[in-house]
């Protein structure tokens, strides 16, 4: 059967996260998911907008959102948390605040409805993906990973509606099923430092080594996340997060489509590890035929 | 000719503020038929009721108007007066200016207008009033108390003493509740089994109380002075009679795992089990969802080794009925759990524990015996962060109320523990300290100062394990702001007192009113707080919120001398606002066709039927006839009769009609 | 809702944008126990909250002169663990916002504000960001001309820096909100 999603790759994806637009897109094919671009989008504006501008918070993200509407789409994937965060923060209170929504249609000359599910990366995997995984998984995922979802994938809780505000499972789930074995970590969604990379990268070091720190004492053999904020802040920033936590750590950074492209077998081409910067030296192993599973009928008493 | 006296009060400014009473005096003294109208500062008051006494004399009344608040609080009070006076009190009654008037609107025209609309309906039924006289019911001089905690308890001594029955009915297999859990108590550290124990056995063995342990209420019906209480015994497997009490049954039970109910999970029992050793009364009970035997059908274990043969697999629950003059509920409260901490753990953190687990480890009579050991693995712990306020004045994630008892608890924890490991560092995470009982700051003091507790003043934002330690990130807001972690071997969360399980089913079977957190509601938050809004209904104790002992055993002893005033009396008086069939001269007898519609929907079983018959006893028609002792006056059987031939005394059709007109044509 | 006038507290200008009430906060402190940048902050967030409770003049201006509402990077951390529910990052926003108006922006955060203003120039002349002009625009507004320099052959080699912006077909339209923006507020 053939899928089709909307999709918003949004700007990192076209560039320092490259890789992970590469990989969701390798993902995608495997599964024939057809993945339609929105119509000429822009910046969602980020953090920056909402720091300093309230009207432009509102009116970047809405004009994605009336793009996507205007294509007839349903759902979106945006694989990027900062921007699922912000699409879905705008849609929520654009669908509550009726007077708010006018003064943006009028500024962005649409009509906005509102209605778009916005479906990030873990959401998208379980729509689309898990439950197709089956044969065509290869290797298995032998290792013991540590999940990490960041702060703007889960929170505000109330309105993305996570599973657990704390101790969020979903992507332990997925990568449970590819094999691995997740740790149990207290730092989940604690906060990378995220846009502070540039301007403040020393901040970055410690919040980020933390993490890094925690993961790897626990054992962690690769972090996985969803977000490239995260991505690049414990993977291009590891020599300011080694300088302030002053301990060489070499474990990877993997995006969860990734592992799963891994898993799948996929070429380092096809799931863009060969970008990252701590190398992803991960041997995964062969999947083993599974033994064939009789299922017994058991009479319900 | 009617000759109504109307008197309208300003109730100080509550109604005056916004309602022009003056003018609502005179516009009211124009109505036909008023013969007097006022208006004065406390119509309540000595003064006041005067006003009305000497109108009714002078004036010679037929009728009295008092249009001030709710008759609620004071329609017995100014029937009182008129009876005083001489008019009978059913020929008083109340226009509510208050709360449906001047309380809920702004000072206007309109709003006196309003004020004016409600007093002319008033005007217009108590035209139609006619004298009435109270019905008097026996009282059936026995109390059910619901709950055996230290409130029931209490209640249930004070009550028997008295000289009256007591049904105390306990959910669990023993009664004690709570206070049997916990070590010691503030503010005098005295043992909290060794004062409550023999007040158990007092129960147990006083002449006037019958204890049904394992037994929950299964229906009530009836009302004040008269209540039917249907009681279910749940099976207890076991025969009370032929059992000594002598154990053999739980020593050998194969089954030993079950997490102990009193030690809070923190001790293990047996499928065939007494909760505590000193439980009272002293014989098991078989949990079924554990037991071998009704799981597999094999076992039987116990009725093997017991020398009296006092096990009863095939016992099934049973009921028993009691005429109950009075109710009394003591059902106390529960903790929250810690898994309803996300950013403490979710409860998946063994040695993060709740108040009362911390009891049962400080108890001498306890899974430790008494030595503070940490749930995981058994050490001592050398630092202990204990956190106040967990899920109290938390409207995010938890209650938005202040549980009232953890600051003080939390402060008898740290000192116990303090006693215990001397080498040991508590620390208390809080938000305020309130401490406001007699002797309570003293105690808190003596923790800090004597005892060296460590309180900080801040929340704590997350908990989590790290090698075997619990990492608490928390911070001290008097030091602006500067974050804390403290790596504790244990954390205690005092968590927030909550309605106990099943409140809000038997509020909805008794008609109780409850709040928004299922805490049974008072009747008056100052003026009758050991009443419920239902008559003949009362409660004590944390099942009203959470409460210390000392308030506990003082609401329990009010409530107590509440049922024992109301015993006092051989009689019940009651308004007769009642339901009748009315009757008319032969050869008709009543409008009533016989269709018993209205038996068939009286919901307390009022109405039977009545034979009609002629000089030789030959039946000439059955119509309905409504019970007096019985009617609550709900006014149902009014609804349903098609042929209109029943009434409510003092809310007849006349004068509800009368009332509707006087507002539609005014 | 009547305006406040340009003297009322900065607390009663908040309320009227945001519906943020300081009044309800208790300085129970657990946002500033779980603020990730609380150490970075002069004044963390639960202190910024009683600032605006004093409704002082005084306290107004060191809260919009306060290195901490520029390093806060809206995690959101402390409005899901606090027990009133407020709404902290949206007050941070607030802050900024206003100290850029008034032109009280802490010193030691400019470079902060030099990113995001950057970055906001970077989407209105393409519609989308470019990563490359925007750390180039941003290092000269900084004058750290070297920092990050090591990590610029490594993401071009890796393919990270596309050297050409992506241009979007109705750049007009965006720009346009950039305008809109200045004389509209809500
Ligand atoms: C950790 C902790 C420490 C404390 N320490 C102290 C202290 O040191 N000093 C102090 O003064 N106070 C202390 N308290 C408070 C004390 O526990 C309460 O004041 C007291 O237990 C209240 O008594 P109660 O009878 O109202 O309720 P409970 O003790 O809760 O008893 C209620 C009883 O009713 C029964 N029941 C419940 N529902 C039903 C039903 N539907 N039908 C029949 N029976 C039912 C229950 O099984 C129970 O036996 C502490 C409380 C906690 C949580
Ligand atoms: S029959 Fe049940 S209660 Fe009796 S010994 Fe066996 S498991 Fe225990
Ligand atoms: S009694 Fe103390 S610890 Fe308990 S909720 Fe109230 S303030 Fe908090
Ligand atoms: S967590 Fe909320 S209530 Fe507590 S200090 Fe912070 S803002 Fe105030
Ligand atoms: S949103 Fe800002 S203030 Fe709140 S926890 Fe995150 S960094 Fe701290």
């Amino acid at each position: 059967m053939q899928k089709k999603i909307g999709y918003y790759p949004g700007c990192s994806l076209e560039g320092s996260a490259r890789e992970y637009n590469e990989s969701v897109q390798t993902l995608a094919k495997a599964f024939d998911v057809t993945l339609e671009q929105v119509p000429d989008w822009n910046c969602c504006g980020a953090t920056a907008a909402h720091n300093l501008n309230k009207v432009l918070s509102f009116a970047l993200p809405a004009r994605i959102l009336a793009n996507a509407e205007k294509a007839g789409m349903e759902n979106i994937l945006v694989p990027c948390a900062a921007c699922y965060n912000r699409l879905s923060m705008v849609q929520h209170e654009l669908g509550k605040n009726e007077s708010l929504r006018n003064e943006v249609n009028a500024i962005i000359e649409a009509d906005l409805k509102c209605n778009l599910k916005i479906l990030n990366i873990i959401q998208f995997i379980q729509m689309f993906i898990s439950d197709f995984v089956g044969d065509k998984q290869q290797l298995l995922f032998n290792k013991k990973v540590a999940c990490y979802y960041g702060c703007l994938l889960v929170r505000p809780n109330d309105v993305l509606g996570f599973d657990r505000a704390e101790d969020p499972q979903m992507m332990d789930e997925v990568m449970k099923s590819l094999g691995a074995d997740t740790i149990d970590w207290p730092f989940k969604t604690e906060c990378c430092g995220a846009g502070l990379s540039v301007s403040r990268t020393d901040i970055v070091g410690n919040l980020s080594g933390r993490i890094v720190k925690e993961a790897a004492d626990r054992g962690a053999e690769a972090i996985i996340v969803a977000c490239p904020m995260c991505h690049s802040n414990l993977d291009m920033r590891r020599p300011a997060i080694e300088k302030a936590i002053g301990e060489k750590i070499d474990i990877p950074v993997i995006y969860i489509s990734q592992a799963i492209d891994m898993a799948l077998g996929k070429t380092q081409k096809e799931t863009g590890i060969n970008r990252h910067f701590v190398p992803v030296n991960i041997e995964l192993k062969k999947k083993e035929a599974e033994p064939q599973v009789v299922i017994e009928k058991t009479e319900e008493k | 000719m009617a000759r109504i006296g109307v008197f309208i009060c300003h109730c100080g400014e509550n109604i005056s503020a916004t309602v022009d009473c003056e003018k609502v005096a005179k516009v009211a003294s124009e109505f036909p038929g008023v013969a007097v109208s006022v208006d004065y500062k406390y119509m309540c008051s000595d003064p006041g009721q005067n006003l009305v006494k000497e109108a009714i004399i002078e004036h010679k009344l037929t009728g009295v108007v008092v249009s001030a608040c709710s008759p609620r609080m004071h329609e017995p009070t100014f029937r009182n007066a008129c009876a005083e006076a001489g008019l009978n009190p059913f020929l008083c009654e109340m226009a509510n200016i208050r709360e449906h008037c001047s309380w809920v609107h702004e000072k206007g025209d309109a709003t006196t207008q309003k004020a004016i609309d409600i007093v002319r309906t008033l005007v217009e039924k108590v035209k139609r009033n006619e004298a009435l006289a109270p019905i008097y019911v026996p009282i059936s001089k026995t109390a059910v108390v619901i709950g055996g905690g230290v409130a029931g308890i209490q209640a249930a001594l004070d009550i028997a003493d008295a000289g009256h029955k007591v049904v105390m009915v306990e959910r669990e297999p023993s009664i004690g509740g709570h206070m049997s859990q916990l070590s010691e108590t503030f503010p005098t550290l005295d043992c909290s089994q060794c004062i409550l124990t023999p007040r158990m056995v007092d129960v147990a063995r006083h002449p006037n109380i019958t204890l049904y342990t394992y037994a929950e209420i299964e229906s009530v019906d009836g009302s004040i002075g008269n209540f039917n209480v249907k009681i279910r015994l749940k099976s207890k497997s076991l025969d009370e009679k032929v059992c000594t009490g002598c154990g053999a049954c739980i020593q050998k039970c194969p089954v030993k795992k079950i997490p102990s109910e009193f030690e809070q999970g923190l001790g293990m029992r047996t499928a065939i089990y007494v909760p505590f050793p000193q439980a009272v009364p002293n014989k098991p009970v078989i949990d079924r969802k554990n037991c071998t035997y009704y799981i597999k059908g094999k076992c039987k274990v116990c009725e093997i080794v017991c020398p009296t043969k006092a096990i009863r697999f095939d016992q099934e629950d049973s009921f028993v009925e009691v005429q109950a003059g009075a109710l009394l509920l003591a059902t106390g409260f529960d903790v929250l759990k810690t898994s309803a901490f996300p950013e403490y753990g979710y409860g998946k953190y063994k040695d993060v524990i709740d108040g009362l687990q911390f009891e049962r480890l400080a108890s001498a009579s306890g899974p430790t015996k008494g030595e503070i050991r940490r749930p995981s693995d058994g050490q001592i712990p050398k630092k202990i962060v204990f956190i106040a306020c967990a899920g109290s004045r938390d409207p995010a994630k938890g209650r938005e109320y202040c549980s009232k008892i953890c600051c003080m608890y939390t402060a008898k924890h740290a000192m116990l523990y303090k006693h215990k490991v001397h080498e040991g560092t508590p620390y208390i995470f809080y938000m305020d300290i309130r401490a406001t009982g007699k002797m309570y700051e003293e105690f808190v003091r003596r923790a800090i100062e004597e005892d060296e507790v460590k309180y900080i003043r801040g929340r704590v934002s997350q908990v989590y394990e790290k090698n075997g330690k619990l990492i608490v990130r928390g911070v001290d807001t008097l030091l602006m702001g500067q974050p804390v972690e403290i790596e504790a071997d244990m954390v205690v969360l005092a968590t927030a007192g909550i309605a106990n399980q099943g409140s809000e089913e038997l509020a909805q079977k008794l008609h109780v009113s409850y709040d928004k957190h299922k805490f049974f509601s008072e009747a008056h938050p100052k003026l009758k707080p050991v009443e419920t809004n239902t008559a003949g209904i009362f409660l004590a104790g944390a099942c009203q919120s959470t409460k210390d002992i000392p308030e506990t055993v003082a609401a329990a002893s009010g409530a107590a001398a509440k049922v024992v005033g109301l015993f006092s009396n051989d009689m019940l008086k009651r308004d007769p606002l009642i339901a009748i069939v009315k009757k008319s001269p032969p050869p008709v007898y009543s409008s009533c066709t016989g269709c018993f519609m209205c038996i068939q929907v009286c919901p307390y079983q009022a109405i039977d039927k009545e034979e009609i018959k002629d000089r030789n006893g030959n039946i000439i028609k059955t119509i309905s006839h409504i019970n007096p002792g019985l009617c609550q006056g709900c006014g149902t059987c009014v609804a349903f009769c098609k042929s209109k031939s029943i009434d409510i005394l003092g809310y007849n059709h006349d004068q509800v009609y009368a009332e509707v007109s006087a507002l539609l044509n005014e | 809702m009547s305006a406040h006038s340009e003297n009322s507290s900065l607390s009663a200008k908040l309320h009227q944008a945001t519906e943020v009430k300081s009044a309800k906060c208790y300085q129970c402190g657990k946002c500033s126990a779980g603020c990730p940048l609380s150490t970075e902050m002069e004044y963390p967030p639960s202190v910024i909250m009683r600032m605006l409770q004093t409704e002082d003049l005084k306290n107004d201006r060191k809260i919009l002169k306060s290195q901490t509402i520029w390093v806060c990077v809206s995690c959101e951390m402390c409005l899901s663990r606090c027990p009133m529910e407020i709404d902290i990052p949206k007050v941070m926003d607030f802050m900024r916002q206003k100290s850029i108006a008034e032109g009280l922006s802490n010193p030691k955060s400019k470079n902060i504000i030099r990113f995001h203003k950057a970055f906001l120039d970077s989407i209105k002349y393409t519609g989308r960001l470019h990563e490359i002009s925007l750390v180039a625009d941003y290092k000269m507004r900084s004058m750290h001309l070297t920092q990050d320099v090591m990590m610029v052959p490594k993401m071009l080699s890796r393919g990270k820096l596309p050297i050409l912006p992506e241009i979007i077909k109705d750049k007009k339209k965006v720009s346009g909100f950039f305008k809109k923006s200045e004389h509209t507020n809500f």
